[in-house]
This record gives C-alpha cells, sequence and structure tokens, in this order.
C-alpha cells in the first residue's frame, strides 16, 4: 500500500512570524519523523526538515500555510507540526513551564 | 528585502581573525561601528545582547553558516554586517561544522517584518551552492560587496 499523504493547513500565530527559532523548533520536531514533510505558501514547496529552506518561506504573523507529510507517519507528524503552529512555537522546557518563543 | 538594503561594503571582513565566537561577533560589530550605524559606546551592550541570544540556540544553522541577530533599542533600521572565516569557527552549529560565512543581524524592536525579510533573503542565497563557495573563496571586501550585489541582480539562480 502507498504511503499515506496528509496536508493540513495552518495559520502563523507568532508576533514575530516564522524566524530563526520556530523554524528551528519545526525543523527539529519534523525531523522526528520518517515521513516527509513539505511546507507550502504562495505555491512555493520546500522541505520542512530544514531550517534554511524554511526561512525562505518568509512566513509573517497571521500567514496561511500548508503542511503536507508523506509516509508511513504521516498522521502523527502532521498532528504533531499542526499544533506546534497552531500553539505559537511554545515548547516545554523541561518543567512545567512553557514559553512562547519571541 | 535585497542585500544592499542593509549591509554596507564599510562592515564586509573577508579574513575575520576571531577563533571563536565571542571573538567573531566582535569583529563583526566593529564592521557596523566602522559604517557610523551603531555607535562604539554601544558595543559592549549590542554583544552580550546576541551572545544572550545564541544561549538559546545557535545561530550557526549549517552549512557552514551562521546568522547571529538580536534587536536593539539602539537602531532605527534594519543592519547587517558579513564576515568570512577562512579557517573557519566552532559556532555550536546544528550539523556541528564549523561556520565560514556569518551575516549579523540587528534589528530595531519593533520591526519583526524586516527581520524575517532578510533572513529570506539571506537563507535564499545560500542554498545556491555556488554563490557560498565564492563567497567563502572572496579574498576582500569588495569581491564580497560584488557577489552580493549579483545576487541583488538575480545573476545567481535557486
Amino acid at each position: 500500500m502507498p504511503n499515506p499523504t496528509l496536508v493540513r493547513a495552518v495559520v502563523i500565530n507568532n508576533p514575530q512570524g516564522m524566524h530563526m527559532r520556530p523554524a528551528h523548533l519545526f525543523a527539529e520536531l519534523a525531523k522526528k519523523y520518517v515521513s516527509q514533510i513539505e511546507i507550502i505558501k504562495n505555491g512555493s514547496r520546500i522541505d520542512g526538515k530544514s531550517v534554511l529552506s524554511i526561512l525562505t518561506l518568509c512566513a509573517m504573523n497571521g500567514e496561511s500555510i500548508s503542511l503536507e507529510a508523506t509516509g508511513p507517519d504521516a498522521e502523527e507528524a502532521v498532528n504533531a507540526l499542526a499544533e506546534l503552529v497552531n500553539n505559537g512555537f511554545t515548547f516545554d522546557q523541561g518543567d512545567s513551564n512553557t514559553q512562547k518563543v519571541e | 528585502m535585497k542585500f544592499c538594503d542593509f549591509i554596507k561594503i564599510e562592515a564586509i571582513q573577508a579574513e575575520l581573525q576571531a577563533t571563536d565566537k565571542d571573538g567573531v561577533i566582535r569583529e563583526l560589530v566593529d564592521g557596523l561601528i566602522a559604517t557610523g550605524q551603531i555607535k562604539s559606546e554601544e558595543k559592549e551592550s549590542i554583544v552580550q545582547s546576541i551572545m544572550k541570544r545564541e544561549e538559546l540556540g545557535s545561530t550557526g544553522i549549517g552549512r557552514g553558516i551562521a546568522v547571529p541577530h538580536t534587536k536593539h533599542a539602539s537602531v532605527d533600521r534594519l543592519i547587517g554586517a558579513v564576515g568570512v572565516s577562512t579557517k573557519g569557527v566552532d559556532f555550536q552549529s546544528l550539523d556541528g561544522d564549523v561556520v565560514q560565512l556569518f551575516f549579523l543581524l540587528i534589528s530595531p524592536p519593533d520591526r519583526p517584518a524586516d527581520h524575517l525579510r532578510a533572513l529570506e533573503n539571506i537563507s535564499r542565497r545560500l542554498r545556491d551552492d555556488t554563490f557560498c563557495r565564492f563567497l567563502k573563496q572572496s579574498k576582500t571586501a569588495d569581491d564580497i560587496n560584488q557577489l552580493l550585489e549579483e545576487a541583488d541582480n538575480n545573476q545567481f539562480v535557486s
């Protein structure tokens, strides 16, 4: 059976946009999945596991991007990555505090 | 945004001397002082601010490239410096490689969009292996300035 492809549209929810730290967090999370992860914005399609490529999107606060995953863990990947974006790139710092990357 | 919008030739250094992160950042900030865009009395505050940002995670994004940056109230527009290290500097990069190409950015606190546009320009150009190789081989600030101009004029295909 071919690997499934999942697509999910999300909106950047961070006043600073998808700058270097969000891009890093996104790429690191994407790399945890074997699926191919791509981000599509305004017709540009880039590798979601590459910080350099993510930065070329210039994704600003309020802009929409599509997350596309193809592979055996596509659903888990899209769910986790969409949650990261929807939460404004909030990450757990290893204790009970979470912090928004600004 | 183009390189010429935020990088002046006086802030380009073809042969960085420093061998560590702190030293490289100081050299790059010195370049911005040379342009007159920041005052020398702001240097320490800016260097500390950039180093504090590095503590959150290295801006060495792989492929021998780093983009150290900070927001600082002493600037009223986005400014940048470029440096090349022939030997490479340990910058605790994401991929573990030493860094040879540095693009340092300082932006006003209230201009996140300009910062994103500068990151977009830098990352788009540096995805081009030919552009990176030519930058690393540059011997003078003039050479680098010419490469940046050629990139601005879309003479590199990426």
